[in-house]
């Protein structure tokens, strides 16, 4: 569009293309730009995505997800099944082998016992490893030999891909870490900042919260990868100024997580520059609804199921706000093509995606009027808000500061509104929103509030823990200090005798059946809300081939493949 | 003037304390949890073991004795093991960051280069260019110069750098695209080639912070000089016949620098405070990045400490600034 045409930096005079070619490092620089950059590369003291993304360049699982979220072999051989014998018939052990001739990136044979090693390291007294969920139930893992790995369970573990599977829980190095165990990992800057690994790449330089610069890892398996001899890894700024730098300006190859409004993506896009990727994984922004009276009269107990909600423990309430919203809308305002109308709160994988929710996609106001009209909520003193027994429908409405979500508050306040329901919006910064500080009293798990949004999600591919999470025994609570995942505070019997059935149900297909009916119930209970489903968005340069977006693992998962298009 | 110095001194030393408490608790008490970046993937029990592994549970005054410690006694050590070689501090756990649970001193080194290049210049930048137009605005009062630099710098001091910075990024990055919007920290100045890619990669950052304090400065010189250039003894030189360079230059010039120069040494933490707004919109990640994004993830550690560092840097240049305004005007004496 302009004639002058110099180029900016660098980077760009090594991005001038070479074509894509069958020589390890033979297309120069590659450069990322995660505009939340990574504070240490060690996936197990983090818990962050921005972490285990920058990780994912070296740290490498046994086997890992890919982009449809099937578990593909990586580091080992095959994926153990009960078929191949892999897995034990009575479920309770696994054998993972490893591939012949794997080394670290320091020359060193990889071995059953760094593997095992992993386990010990993210389980260690006093580490908090955030990714201790993946080790759990594990009563040992054994180390036959060199290439063999035994992980044995407690009991039968119908899934038992969550050890050593995917990004979040990648091999460490027995030797480099074996002086950061428990207490005293963090003393371990350097290991933590530069792990070996067997990778395609190696830390050349990690400066935290700035960049980190990579090398091709010479011994990678592969003699002819990764294309890229170096990797610089920038961090800083915002979703904006990442699109920009790479859909306008060009000057980096790889932008991660671009949530932004949809048209001020469509114009960076329209600049010529890059595409915009996007993947739908389980992510589903969702509306909560407390099934307990969150009342400051009931002070200690506020919030907890001594007390029933006055309004929101009537189903015909529920129902009526949820078929007041139109979802279609939210989406086309909010997300664009990088959201998705959902009604399921489990929509994906696709396997446990139910049908059977589908009307909520049609907004039926005269609907939820009338419903409300049946069961007696009328507006009874004419001041627009519907009352009955002396209870007005008013609500309090909170989520975390953030605008897509203040557009969808005002919008659903308009709704909600139309069917006379008043409701009072607040919004609260994310990082005490999130934060599970036990003095504060606007997280999202104490839930003084009587609805809320936020977005939710799990790991991996296997729904189990996520759906157990509605169970009556996971509700926060005082004597919990508020730590549980139900925070609709939604019990019921039936929903926990599915819970408990699907723990030891192997079958994939029954457990899918499961995991659609215990979905269901919570949907046709009304106990939350799916509004969209999010996709991960980010966007690569044209020049850059290779790429395959993936919602299950890090999105960085196959970058041994990337390569330079002529 | 010695005794005051060491007098200045002595009391920084309680009212130094008496910040680091007050930061301490201030960030005790405002909620926040170091684990709410994490992902709702990962389980509430499980943050709460993370907590646990940063020295969350232990109590208040624990932790605040245990910073002390740590910065005061360890954190030295550190620095003179560094310097002459001996094993003091080895085996002594430091200021560890709950983000990179690594030494929070080993970051705040890191990011100092990018933060000296591009804050100090701007700062310089803009002192050179205020100067020369406070003087000039002040001599021809009234002119078009005066109101051309009266609006510039009025304009400048009121447009933020979140708009500034785009703007300059829209123009000389996406539309003309002569200049990087992207400050790599990662380039090294080895010969002339990278000083030019260094120098390129300065400008736009430079110019948006140096706009401000251009602003900033020529307001201040311009105004003392109209002071200075009202005095009797402004007459009596002119009337001795001295000519208009040597009246403006030396007579009144020189008397109208006291009050810039304070002003100037006052300003000068900031400098090391980074620029919180400009290092992010240019991906400088400097000083101010690292505040910012601490306070967003609440390490604790990294904000009291680098909070804290400033907080030194503040009151030991007002010390400084003091005591240049004894040195250059000579009516003033602290003994």
């Amino acid at each position: 569009m302009i004639l002058c045409r110099r180029l900016g930096i660098a980077i760009s005079l090594m991005c001038a293309g070479s074509a894509a070619s069958s020589e390890r490092g033979s297309d120069g620089q590659l450069s990322i730009i995660y505009w939340q950059a990574p504070s240490l590369m060690n996936p197990y003291l983090s818990g962050g995505i921005k972490e285990m993304e920058a990780a994912s360049l070296v740290l490498e699982p046994l086997a890992r997800y890919n982009e449809t979220g099937t578990i593909v072999p990586w580091l080992a051989e095959t994926v153990p099944t009960v078929e191949n014998g892999g897995v034990a018939e009575d479920m309770t052990s696994i054998t993972w082998v490893l591939q012949d001739g794997l080394f670290w990136s320091d020359g060193t044979p990889l071995t059953s016992a760094d593997v095992k090693f992993s386990w010990e390291y993210c389980t260690a007294e006093g580490v908090g490893c955030a990714q201790v969920e993946k080790y759990k139930g594990i009563a040992d893992v054994e180390t036959p030999d060199a290439q063999t790995v035994v992980v044995r369970f407690d009991g039968a573990k119908p899934f038992p891909y969550d050890a050593f599977v995917g990004a979040t829980a990648p091999i460490l190095q027995a030797a480099q870490f074996a002086d950061c165990l428990g207490p005293r990992a963090p003393e371990c800057a350097d290991e933590n900042f530069a792990p070996i690994g067997t990778g395609p790449f190696v830390v050349t330089d990690f400066r935290p919260n700035d960049v980190a610069v990579f090398e091709a890892n010479p011994n990678y398996r592969e003699p002819d990868k990764p294309a890229f001899s170096r990797v610089v890894f920038k961090g800083g700024g915002d979703a904006a100024a990442a699109g920009r730098a790479v859909l306008e300006t060009g000057e980096f190859d790889y932008a991660w997580n671009l949530q932004l409004a949809p048209e001020v993506l469509g114009t960076m896009e329209d600049a010529g520059k890059g595409k915009v990727i996007m993947s739908f994984g389980p992510l589903v922004e969702r509306i909560v609804l407390n099934f307990t009276d969150p009342s400051s009269a009931h002070g200690e107990t506020r919030s907890t199921t001594a007390h029933s909600h006055p309004i929101l423990s009537d189903h015909a309430v529920r129902k009526a706000l949820s078929i007041a919203i139109d979802r279609t809308i939210l989406v086309e305002f909010g997300y664009g093509e990088t959201g998705q109308t959902t009604c399921n709160i489990l929509n994906a994988p696709e396997l446990y995606a139910s049908t059977s929710n589908e009307s909520c996609l049609i907004q039926d106001v005269e609907g939820a009027k009338a419903l409300l009209d049946k069961v007696g909520w009328t507006d009874s003193n004419g001041n627009g808000i519907r009352d009955k027994d002396g209870v007005e429908l008013r609500l309090t409405f909170q989520t975390s500061t953030n605008a897509v979500r203040q557009d969808f508050q005002a919008l659903i306040k308009q709704w909600w509104s139309d069917i006379g329901v008043e409701t009072e919006l607040r919004n609260i910064n994310a990082s005490v929103f999130f934060g599970s500080d036990p003095g504060s009293p606007d997280t999202f798990q104490k839930f003084f509030a009587d609805v809320q949004m936020f977005a939710g999600s799990f790991d991996g591919t296997d729904p189990e823990a996520y759906m157990s999470g509605w169970r009556c025994d996971k509700i926060p609570s005082p004597e919990n200090q508020w730590q549980g995942s139900n925070v609709s505070r939604y019990c019921s019997e039936s929903y926990d005798a599915l819970a408990l059935e699907m723990e030891s149900t192997g079958p994939l297909e029954k457990r899918a059946q499961l995991a659609k009916a215990m979905n269901d119930m919570l949907i046709q209970d009304y106990a939350l809300l799916p509004l969209v489903g999010r996709g991960r968005v980010s966007a690569h340069a044209n020049s850059l081939g290779g790429v395959v977006m993936n919602a299950w693992d890090s999105e960085l998962w196959n970058i041994a493949e990337w390569h330079r298009l002529p | 003037m010695l005794t005051y110095t060491i007098r200045r001194l002595c009391l920084a030393v309680p009212t130094l304390l008496f910040i680091a408490l007050v930061i301490f608790m201030l960030l005790e008490l405002a909620p926040g949890d170091p684990t709410a970046q994490i992902p709702l993937t990962v389980p509430p029990e499980v943050k709460a073991q993370m907590r646990e592994a940063l020295g969350l549970g232990e109590p208040v005054h624990i932790r605040f004795g245990l910073w002390l410690w740590q910065f005061f006694v360890i954190e030295p050590m550190v620095w003179i093991d560094n310097a002459v070689g001996t094993a003091w501090a080895e085996g002594k756990t430091r200021v560890i960051s709950w983000q990179t649970r690594a030494p929070v001193m080993d970051t705040v080194i890191e990011r100092l280069p990018q933060t000296l290049w591009v804050v100090a210049m701007a700062y310089l930048v803009g002192i050179l260019i205020a100067l020369p137009i406070g003087i000039y605005s002040a001599y021809r009062q009234y002119s078009v110069f005066d109101q051309v630099g009266t609006f510039v710098t009025m304009v400048g001091y009121s447009v933020p750098p979140f708009f500034s910075g785009v703007l300059v990024i829209m123009i000389f990055a996406v539309h003309l695209e002569w200049l990087p919007s992207i400050y790599d920290t990662t380039h090294r100045v080895v010969d002339w080639d990278s000083f030019v890619v260094q120098l390129r990669q300065m400008i736009l950052p430079v110019m948006v912070l140096s706009l401000q304090t251009t602003a900033q400065i020529s307001r201040f010189m311009r105004s003392a000089m109209l002071d200075a250039l009202r005095e009797d003894y402004v007459r009596t030189a002119r009337a001795k016949g001295l000519s208009e360079w040597s009246v403006v230059m030396v007579h009144v010039l020189r008397n109208s620098m006291i009050p810039v120069i304070t002003i100037i040494a006052l300003g000068l933490p900031q400098v090391f405070g980074g620029a919180i707004i400009t290092e992010q919109i240019f991906k400088v990640n400097g000083l101010g990045q690292l505040l910012i994004t601490a306070i967003a993830a609440n390490d604790l550690p990294m904000v009291q400490t680098v909070t804290f560092m400033l907080a030194v840097l503040i009151v030991l240049f007002n010390i400084i600034a003091d005591l240049l305004y004894g040195a250059l005007d000579p009516r003033i004496r602290y003994d």
